[in-house]
């Protein structure tokens, strides 16, 4: 039969459907990745009452507007203390994060390590579109090496981060990186998250067709997401400093999967005082 | 060919293949064309009309009306939330 | 008496840091999230051994961004939420200020002033930081500053601050210096049910209700009720300027709307929160005009002009911030010339400086060391010479 019109979504129970459509360019992976965590919200058994979204500045970060569930749309960078805060305070609170790549690891890089270093119980989910998208598309932490953006016309000349490698090292309980493509194994992996005690973190490549393809030839949104879907290969086991994205080499493929998911005591500031049998 | 035809699942008889119904909301769609390039059984295509913001929102292909397996990939990949799919149960297609 | 309790009644001698500290477990503090700082460091010490005995929470953070970040995030989740800083952390809090500001979480930060600009002398006096905690973040908006000149002070202006945040939904500072972290003073802590708490407003409407606007203030104090992370409001609580609904709206007329409340909120109710001590002033033809550890030193020198019979008289700021620029006007129309002493090269004397046309005679010094009485007293001799 022929496609039928409606006026509603049935993902629309976990948004504020009044400020639909949102403000993401045609092509953003920041839709699906939300479409993922809205789904994982619905399904994981938490009532939304007790979900948190907490977010910093950019793209990204205007996600927790959007949800239909207690939203902070904090400062640049500083998404996770604040996070920390309601975690600590409200301990049976679903605290997520839900920012960018520049947001959490450029400005906000010194409260990952120690929010992942204290494991604080949060999720942490990280859209990674290689470039500070909402400001004009800027080099960024993890813009790979030699691509273009604003403020490195000629070629990044910097290193990206590893972000997997990064969260694993600091102490994150459960690491894993999917993309915006690779929504199925994305929102179990939220759902997942979301079961753990203790700081995940999630690394969504997402196509930026605007602020990152147009400067670096790639033609659209669909062309940058076909690119996940050729160089993408999944592998839960991979070795971890393996992880780094370069997209100048076209023998190293973008490696997925839940790499890291163990169990260790999350943050309790009141840890020492039950040892005392108080 | 008989070594081929024999290489099938043996409950395929049992077994059918979903159908789907295609729902959407053309005001959301930003004309992305995700769900069209990634349908696996390429039921969309771009309609030639537009919505009140100029995009070309998505509608069922011709002849492909009843090949939608409601995989509900375009439903989860939609940045949009503009398309999603229903499974047609049993009871709908007796009728 | 064993540490588990919350108020430690009875008369005690208190540093001034322990002074605060004390001051937040007797407000009912909640959270407290912080970095070391000389000389500020006292308070978090004595707060990371009394809060968790009482099963409140006390996190040592990584640097004082996350510290203010985290006060706003655990203030909108229900707790009483302080802070304790010098100068250089406290500049590291100004952007997260403004988020509170914006988002109107109640919270509290004691700075504890030393020697400035930048890492200055950490381990000494300085009461540079006065006009940094009225205008240091970016933007328009109010706040609330006290100014303790003792340790007793410093226990009272902390249950203060609290109970003016949530009163008034914003931030509160207590401008105390090292002079006040650092001496050691008799301090009575009154009976627990003695100690007054001011309740933040809650709304009528229940979760759920899709009429509830988050951010619309029905009430002459330009107050809205808050609702806190997990109540079932699911409110958006946005950095960026937002409406009645909490929603962006980064457009001229509501931002106008939203930043006119918020500044109003505080300077259409000045009144129902200025607070100072005067001492002298009612025949004086001179006025001192002091405040925090200074204003000990400016009392001995007020005491002793009097003795010598020049009719001065002292206004003590309390609350530094708002400024009680209707009391200037109003002294400015008895007196022939203001003398301010403050251990910086001139900050609250320009607030002065717009309220009257009188001469202002500062008497200022960088910091380091206390303000002795006698520059003072001699600036006052020499006012009342020339007057």
């Amino acid at each position: 039969m022929r496609e039928t019109v409606v006026e509603s979504h049935p993902i629309d129970a976990v948004f504020r459907t009044d400020r639909l459509p949102h403000i993401f360019c045609p092509g953003c992976g920041i839709g699906p990745a939300t479409h993922a965590y809205g789904q994982a919200i619905l399904e994981s058994g938490i009532p939304k009452d007790q979900h948190a979204c907490v977010s910093g500045i950019g793209c990204t970060a205007r996600v927790p507007g959007y949800m239909d569930v207690d939203s902070y749309h904090t400062t640049h960078g500083r998404s996770i203390p604040f996070a920390m805060a309601i975690a600590v305070v409200k301990p049976e609170m679903e605290v997520t994060v839900f920012s960018g790549d520049g947001d959490l690891f450029g400005i906000g890089g010194n409260h990952f390590i120690h929010a992942a270093r204290r494991n604080v119980d949060i999720n942490v989910i990280c859209i990674n579109n290689f470039n500070y998208g909402m400001t004009g598309g800027q080099v960024g932490p993890t813009t790979p090496l030699g691509a273009r953006a604003t403020t490195a016309p000629y070629g990044n000349t910097e290193p990206p981060f590893n972000l997997p490698y990064l969260a694993a090292a600091t102490g994150a309980v459960f690491v894993a990186r999917w993309t915006a493509l690779h929504v199925r194994q994305l929102k179990e992996a939220i759902l997942r998250a979301m079961q753990k005690k203790g700081f995940t973190f999630i690394e969504v490549l997402s196509p930026c067709p605007v602020g990152f393809g147009s400067p670096n030839d790639i033609g659209d949104a669909i062309e940058e997401v076909w690119l996940y879907r050729e160089r993408c290969v999944v592998d839960h086991n991979a070795y971890l400093p393996d992880l780094e994205i370069d997209l100048r080499r076209k023998d190293k493929p973008f490696v997925m999967g839940n790499f890291v998911d163990i169990e260790k005591a999350p943050f309790d500031p009141l840890a020492m005082m039950k040892n005392k049998g108080e | 060919m008989a070594a081929v035809l024999s290489r099938q699942p043996l409950d395929k008889a049992t077994i059918s293949i979903p159908r789907g119904r295609i729902y959407i909301i053309p005001e959301r769609c930003k004309g992305c064309r995700f769900c069209i390039d990634f349908c696996p059984r390429d039921v969309l295509v771009e309609t030639s009309e537009m919505n009140a913001k100029g995009y070309h929102y998505p509608i069922v292909a011709e002849g492909k009306e009843d090949e939608c397996i409601a995989c509900q990939f375009c439903s989860i990949l939609c940045p949009e939330f503009a398309i999603y799919t229903e499974e047609i149960v049993e009871e709908e297609t007796a009728k | 008496m064993s540490a588990e309790e919350r108020v430690l009644t009875g008369s005690h001698f208190l540093l001034g840091d322990h002074a605060c500290a004390e001051g937040a477990m007797a407000a009912g503090c909640d959270f407290f999230a912080g970095y070391p700082i000389t000389p500020s460091t006292e308070t978090p010490e004595r707060l990371s051994r009394r809060m968790p005995a009482v099963g409140a929470i006390f996190v040592q953070m990584e640097d004082e961004l996350a510290s203010m970040s985290a006060l706003v995030g655990a203030s909108l989740a229900g707790a009483r939420a302080m802070s304790a800083t010098s100068g250089p952390g406290f500049a590291l809090m100004l952007e997260n200020i403004g988020m509170a500001v914006m988002m109107e979480a109640p919270c509290v930060v004691v700075n504890i002033q030393r020697g400035a600009p930048s890492t200055g002398l950490p381990t000494l006096v300085g009461q540079g930081d006065m006009m940094q905690c009225r205008w240091g973040s970016h933007g328009d908006y109010e706040i609330v500053a006290y100014s303790p000149s003792s340790p007793q002070e410093a226990f009272d202006h902390v249950i203060k601050a609290f109970n003016t945040a949530d009163r008034w939904r914003i931030p509160v500072f207590v401008m105390a210096d090292e002079l006040i972290g650092h001496m050691t003073e008799r301090v009575v802590i009154p009976p627990a049910d003695q100690i007054p708490r001011v309740e933040r407003k809650r709304p009528r409407h229940k979760p759920g209700d899709e009429s509830f606007l988050p951010f619309l203030a029905e009430d002459e104090d330009l107050v809205p009720p808050i609702v806190h992370a997990g109540e079932g409001y699911r409110v958006n609580y946005d950095s960026l300027t937002h409406d009645e609904k909490g929603y962006p709206a980064t457009f001229a007329d509501p931002h106008d709307r939203l930043v006119r409340r918020l500044v109003n909120k505080i300077r259409l109710h000045v009144d129902q929160i200025i607070e100072y001590e005067e001492i002298f002033l009612d025949d004086a033809e001179l006025a001192v005009i002091a405040y925090g550890s200074t204003a000990r030193s400016a009392r001995r020198a007020v005491n002793e002009a009097r003795k010598e019979g020049i009719r001065v008289g002292l206004l003590r700021l309390i609350t530094v911030w708002p400024f009680p620029g209707d009391k200037v006007r109003e002294l400015s129309k008895q007196v022939k010339a203001f003398v301010m002493p403050e251990l910086n090269l001139g900050q609250i004397s320009r607030e002065v400086e717009r309220f009257t046309s009188l001469p202002v005679i500062g008497v200022n010094h960088a910091g380091g060391v206390m303000m002795a009485p006698y520059p003072i007293l001699d600036a006052i001799k020499e006012v009342n010479k020339n007057a």
